[in-house]
Parts: C-alpha cells; structure tokens; sequence
C-alpha cells in the first residue's frame, strides 16, 4: 500500500494544533480573565486549570514536533519568519507556567507580582499566536497593512481565548463566578464576532490564493455553509449562556463551551481550507516540504501505537477531575 | 559563515537556555524517585510524618518540573528558529527521536503529574502511586530518547546517505550508538547525585533552624545515604566515560588534558593556564607521564594532542576547567557523602557543622552537571555531528538586532525565575519547619 505520508503527516499536525489551540486556549483564556475576578475567585479560576495546564501546552510541543520531523524544511523557514514573535510567547508561555507554582507559594506584595505576571504571559502568549498567524496567512509579508492585520488577527485570538476560557469557567464554577463567567462569556462572543468578521473579509485581501479559493463560482455556494455553521454556533453559545443566566430549568452548563469549542473548529476548517496544500503560503506545499519516506513512517507506527494511551489517559484526567472545581487545590 | 558575531550570538542564547533548562531536569529525573519513595513509605506505613515529607517534596518537584517544561518548550523552538540547518541536514535523524520523546515521555508525564499533584483525594491510594511512578518513568523516558539524539550527535552510526540525504539505515544503530550507554548512565547517576544533594541539603537547611525535626532528619539520611552510593558508582561511570571518548573522540580529550601536542610518556597537567594563541599551557603544573600512563596504560605510550586533529579542534581552555571544576566537585561530593554516612551510622544526631556543609552543598550538583555539559558540548566542537555537520553551518540568518533583543529577554525572564526559584525553594524548607514547630507546640 502507497501511504501520501505528507498528507497524514499534514492532518496530525492540523489535528495537533487545534487541540493545542482549544486546550490551552481555555486556560489562556482563563489567565487572561484573572484581574477581572477578586482574590476568592481567582483561586477557583486557577483550580479549574490547575491540573490540564501543562498537558495542554504539550500539544503545542506536537504541533510544533510534527511541523519539525514532518516538514523539516518548513520548520526553519516558518519559525525564522516569526522570529520575534516566537520569543515573546515563549517568555509569555514561561511566566505563565511557573506563576502556577510561585503564586501560590509567595506571600505578600510577591504574590501580586506573580498574580500580575501570571496574567501578563497569558497575555502576551495569546497576542503572539495571533500575531504568528496573522504572519503566517500572509506569507510573513513586510509593509504597514500586513502588520495591521498581524495585530487584528492576534486581537481576535485573545478574544477567541477568553471566550473558550470564560465557557470554560461557566461549566467548571458555581455561583457569583459562573455569574461573572457568563457575563465575560457574552463580551468574548461579541469580540470574536467583531475578530472573525474582519480577519475573513481582510483574508482574501492579503492573500490571492486564499482569494481565488473563495471566491470561485459556483465552489462558493457550497462554502458558505462554513460560515452559516459558525454563525449557528455563535447563535447557539448566545442563546446557551442566556438560558444559563436567567436559570432556565434544564439548562446544560457545558453547552456554552461545547459551542465555543464548535467556533474554533470550524475557524480551523475553513483557515485550512484557504492554505492547503501550503506549508508555506505560495511557496512550499506539504509535499515540497516533506521529510524522507523512511522518517516518517517511523515517527507514524510510533504515533499509531501512542497517541491512542494518549487520548485514554487524557480522557482519564478528565475524568478524575470531572466536576465543579474547588477551592484549596494547591495548598 | 560570513558573520562570526551572528553565531557567537546564536551559540550564547543557545547555551544559555539549554544551560538553564538542564538544571531542571537533571533534578526531576531521579527527584520523582524520591517521591515515589516517600509516596510508598505513606501507603506502608500510614505515619503522617511521610505525608508531610512527600507533600513538601512534591511542592519542590512540581515547581522544579514547571521551570524543565516552559524552558524546554523553548528549545523546541529554537532548533528551527536559531539552527534551521541542523533540521535541514540531519532532521531525518534527529525528528524522529524528539517526536518519540514528545510522544512516550510528555504527555504521559504532565498529564499523570496532574493526577499526582491534585489527585490525590480523588483516586484510590494505588492509582495515585501508579501516577506518581509514572510520573517517573515519563521523565526517564524523556531522558533516554534526548541523550540518544545528543550521543548520535557526539558519536554518529547508523545513518546512510541515499540520494543525497542523511537518513537511518539502522534505528537501533542510531540510538544505541558507541556513546551512549556511557552517557546516558552518567547523566543518570549525575541526576541521582544532584537529587540526592538537593534533598540533603535542603533537609539540613531545615534542622538548622528546628533541631530536631523528625521529618528533616529522616529525609537527611535518606539523601545522604542515596549519595554515598551514588557518588562512586558516577566517578567510575565517568572514567569509563572518558575512556570511551578517547576511543571515539579523541580531540576532546586531548583539549580535556590540554594536550598541545603529540607526544610519547605525555604529562597528566594538574593546573595550567592553557594559551590558545602560543599553543602552549601557561603556569603549568604537571606530573611526568602520568597522562600516557592513565589513558593508554603505558609509560611511553603516544598520546595524540591537539596538534593532531587540527583545524577542527575544539577551544582548549574552557573545556580543560570545565573539566577539572567537575572531577573537584565530584571529590567533594563523594568526601560529603561518605562523612555524612559515617557521622550519621547508628542512628547518630548530626553535628551542626555536618549540616552547614550539607546546606552549603545543596545545588552542588548543578554545577558538577553545568560542568560536565560544558566539557562533553565545547569538548565536541567545531562539530554540531561529529564529521557530519559543523556548528557554523547550522546557525540560521536572524537579524542581529532579533537576536540581541530576545537574548536580552531571556535572560532577563531566566534571572528572575531563577533568583524566584531560589527563594521559594528555600522558603519552602522553611515553611517545613513551622509546621513541624507547631505540631510539636
């Protein structure tokens, strides 16, 4: 049997990405929510996240090994494009990541440096995919306008993060702070809304190909159900957090994230939709970019035979911490 | 490489982060051990004493862990944003085994460090020791698989060119390549020492300021007597290690030796200032012989020197006091260990002067390891792959003005969340002993 290797290499990483991109999109999204939420709450928050933080970041560690052992050649040119960007997540990424451990062991004015940092590198973190991705669908193009849309595209992120991470807390809080959480949840649908908005209709302006993708008579027609679907979503997380709010008997607490996730997917579909089959916009495709036949099948048998323990123990985690969070978690 | 400045720049941020995020995991790696100790002590025993003991050096492991994780996803980073030509030339190779990495050791060690950290109210006492041990095993796994790639790198076998590109004939030839046994057991002894030392220390750090505390004296012994065993079995995997190297890369030993030249009965240098610019050691203190005596088992027995392997020879200097710091610091740790083991034997009460130099000692192994990396990655240079790719040809063509600006940031964030790791580590151990004061109050 003939495998395309590039191909299946090309869907893992897409898959690895969005996983990525959802997972730790919650707890970005609830690090970004941090100063809005009183030192009580701010506990809750940080339960809710405490024990999937650092699983999640690991899919990113996949997204960006896959785009390494699959696409070597990509990986340089990509990662050297977003030079800058890429250190700013990763001091962002790393604040954040130990802020975990010293907010909850400093005392004192230490504290609210790492309450403050904690928030900061969710921040920057967040902005600066964005901005990457923003780089990246215009082919890391110079010039004022590209830039301009680097920065609305990692404005939209950050709001896409705080709707999965205020959706998050509606369904892993109780009370004031679900009250709140759904209050947020409503500010994030309104910011991704205004996000989405821009970035498709400025999308086909930056980039010809993704222009002709979508714009083809009668190809079109049948596109439109990508954003008939997301606006159903959006429709559907609206109506989710209102029943929530107002205590509709039946009310499904997970509905409001289910639907978010559901934004982001179809987000994904259609953004991979425009690039495929670029690695590289308009200058390597997957097949260009692929390593030799014999690493990739050894990095696939090991991936067939791992990533299936992997979705299980997940799933396990999940399990274990199903529930409401509580507080004292770190104590 | 046209810019030398860009790969001096490159080299330093490389350096920096891959020095800064070894420390983390050269303590984790043997520190989950500890703890799954402490954890099975708890389930044996039932004593709260153990609980307090693996509550305490679980807070330090996760902490320790989060600094491995964040500065470890920056070098996946890296290698394609400063070394595109690395992934461009050997990524057939080196893919491959950071993929495995990612996918047996990662996420099986974040997701079950969750369970281990939070879980324990909620899973039965023998899935929570499961998690803890395969928390263990993670870090294990991950240790494996990156010296592998790093021993394929000093030592390559294995690979063929087909076409023009570098791939595995042989994955078994690639990853149980001529150094890596040595390797991989010295980095494993060297992450038991470090461990055992930070326990130690830290613990001594503990009964200074509340004598008596049961907990901190039990966890001193432990530490102290990990270590006693510990620190001969490292001395002679070095030497063994060392060994291997003159076998396979002799040039590092000639510049571990600060052996200028090729000579027949060639001196064991003790201490010299070794001059890169007359070729010569400066200072020198050295006893007759004794190097061809050691390395070849005979007295007049030809030792090759740097001379021999120009011009791909690696900076002498830095290599030859990286060196020898690592061989005193092994000494000491060893003297360290055996005296505590002696002043502790019967159940003795350690002397204060016992626990200042315990305390003192603490982050010894971070420095021995710093040291021993700083030898075996400048000792292999100008190569990145022994004989396949050099370290200039790697670097990839990043602004200066980038370079320079991400540098400063990193170590900017790297000073603080050490200088912050060293606090609340220490305050940590501290914080152990009010409670204990206030259970015994």
């Amino acid at each position: 049997m003939n495998l395309d290797l590039p191909l299946i290499f090309a869907a893992l990483m897409g898959v690895a990405v969005l996983a990525y991109v959802v997972l730790d999109g919650y707890d970005l999204g609830v690090g970004m929510l941090m100063p809005a939420a009183d030192a009580r709450e701010q506990e809750l928050m940080v339960s809710s996240i405490g024990p999937f933080w650092d699983a999640n970041e690991t899919w990113l560690v996949l997204g960006v090994g896959i785009l390494l052992v699959a696409f070597p050649v990509a990986h340089g040119v990509v990662l050297g494009a977003l030079y800058l960007p890429v250190a700013a997540m990763l001091i962002g990424l790393m604040l954040r990541g130990v802020a975990f451990e010293f907010r909850v062991k400093a005392e004192g004015w230490h504290r609210e440096l790492w309450n403050w940092l904690f928030y900061l590198g969710s921040f920057l973190a967040s902005f600066s995919q964005g901005l990457m991705l923003g780089r990246y669908i215009t082919g890391f193009e110079s010039g004022f306008g590209y830039l301009l849309f680097g920065l609305v595209v990692g404005a939209s992120l950050c709001g896409g993060y705080v709707l999965l991470g205020a959706t998050w807390l509606i369904y892993k809080t109780e009370g004031t702070l679900q009250k709140k959480a759904l209050a947020w949840a409503r500010w994030g649908l309104l910011w991704v809304a205004l996000g989405v908005a821009a970035v498709s209709v400025a999308t086909p302006f930056v980039s010809q190909t993704v222009e002709m993708k979508w714009f083809d008579f009668p190809r079109t027609l049948g596109l439109m159900l990508l954003p008939l679907a997301s606006l159903a979503a959006w429709i559907g997380v609206w109506r989710a957090t209102r029943r929530l709010s107002r205590g509709t008997a039946g009310a499904a607490d997970w509905a409001p994230f289910a639907g978010a996730v559901a934004i982001f997917v179809i987000a994904f579909i259609g953004l991979a939709y425009s690039l495929f089959p670029y690695v590289v916009i308009d200058r390597l495709t997957f097949w260009d970019a692929a390593a030799h036949p014999s690493s990739l099948k050894v990095v696939l048998v090991g991936a067939l035979i791992v990533l299936p323990f992997i979705v299980a123990y997940t799933a396990f985690s999940y399990y274990v911490f199903r529930g409401k969070a509580r507080p004292g978690l770190y104590d | 490489m046209d810019n030398p400045d860009l790969l001096l720049l490159a080299r330093a941020q490389f350096g920096l982060n891959i020095g800064f995020h070894i420390l983390f995991p050269s303590l984790t790696i043997a520190l989950a051990w500890f703890l799954l100790y402490f954890r099975v002590r708890y389930a044996r025993t039932g004593d709260a004493a153990w609980l307090a003991t693996y509550k305490l050096w679980t807070k330090v492991f996760a902490l320790t862990f989060a600094m491995g994780v964040v500065s470890g996803i920056t070098m996946s980073f890296q290698f394609g944003t400063n070394w595109p030509g690395f992934m461009n030339r050997v990524g057939n190779i080196a893919g491959p085994l950071l993929g495995y990495e990612v996918l047996t050791a990662f996420f099986l060690e974040a997701t079950f460090l969750g369970v281990m950290l939070f879980g324990m109210n909620r899973v039965p006492a023998w899935v929570h020791i499961g998690a803890t041990a395969l928390v263990a095993c993670g870090t294990l796994l991950s240790a494996f698989w990156i010296l592998a790639l790093d021993s394929w790198m000093q030592t390559p076998t294995g690979q063929v060119l087909e076409g023009g590109v570098l791939i595995a004939g042989d994955w078994l030839k690639v990853i149980f390549n001529p150094s890596f046994p040595f390797r991989f057991t010295h980095m494993l002894l060297a992450s038991g020492l470090t461990a055992s030392f930070v326990v130690a220390g830290l613990s001594a750090w503990r009964l200074l300021r509340a004598p008596g505390d049961a907990s901190a004296l039990r966890t001193l012994r432990t530490g102290i007597m990990v270590a006693a065993v510990i620190a001969p079995l490292q001395i002679f995997a070095g030497d063994q290690h060392g060994l291997n190297t003159l076998e396979h890369q002799p040039a590092k030993i000639a510049a571990m030796e600060a052996l200028w030249n090729t000579e027949r009965g060639a001196p064991l240098v003790l201490f010299a200032v070794p001059n890169a610019q007359t070729r010569h050691n400066d200072f020198a203190i050295e006893v007759p012989k004794a190097a061809s005596l050691i390395l070849t088992h005979e007295l007049n027995g030809e030792v090759k020197g740097i001379d021999a392997f120009a011009p791909d020879t690696p900076p002498v200097a830095p290599v030859f006091f990286a060196f020898r710091f690592m061989l005193a610091l092994g000494g000491l740790m060893l003297a360290l260990a055996w005296s505590g083991a002696w002043f502790l034997r019967k159940d003795r009460a350690p002397a204060p002067w016992l626990l200042w130099a315990f305390a003192a000692c603490t982050f010894s192994g971070w420095l021995a390891t710093l040291a021993g990396w700083i030898v075996t990655e400048v000792g292999r240079q100008p190569w990145l792959v022994t004989g396949i790719l050099r370290t200039e040809q790697a670097v990839g063509r990043i602004p200066e003005a980038s370079l320079g600006a991400s540098l400063t940031g990193y170590v900017l964030v790297y000073t603080l969340m050490l200088g912050a790791y060293m606090v609340v580590i220490t305050h940590l151990a501290g914080k152990g002993t009010t409670a204990a004061k206030e259970a015994r109050a």
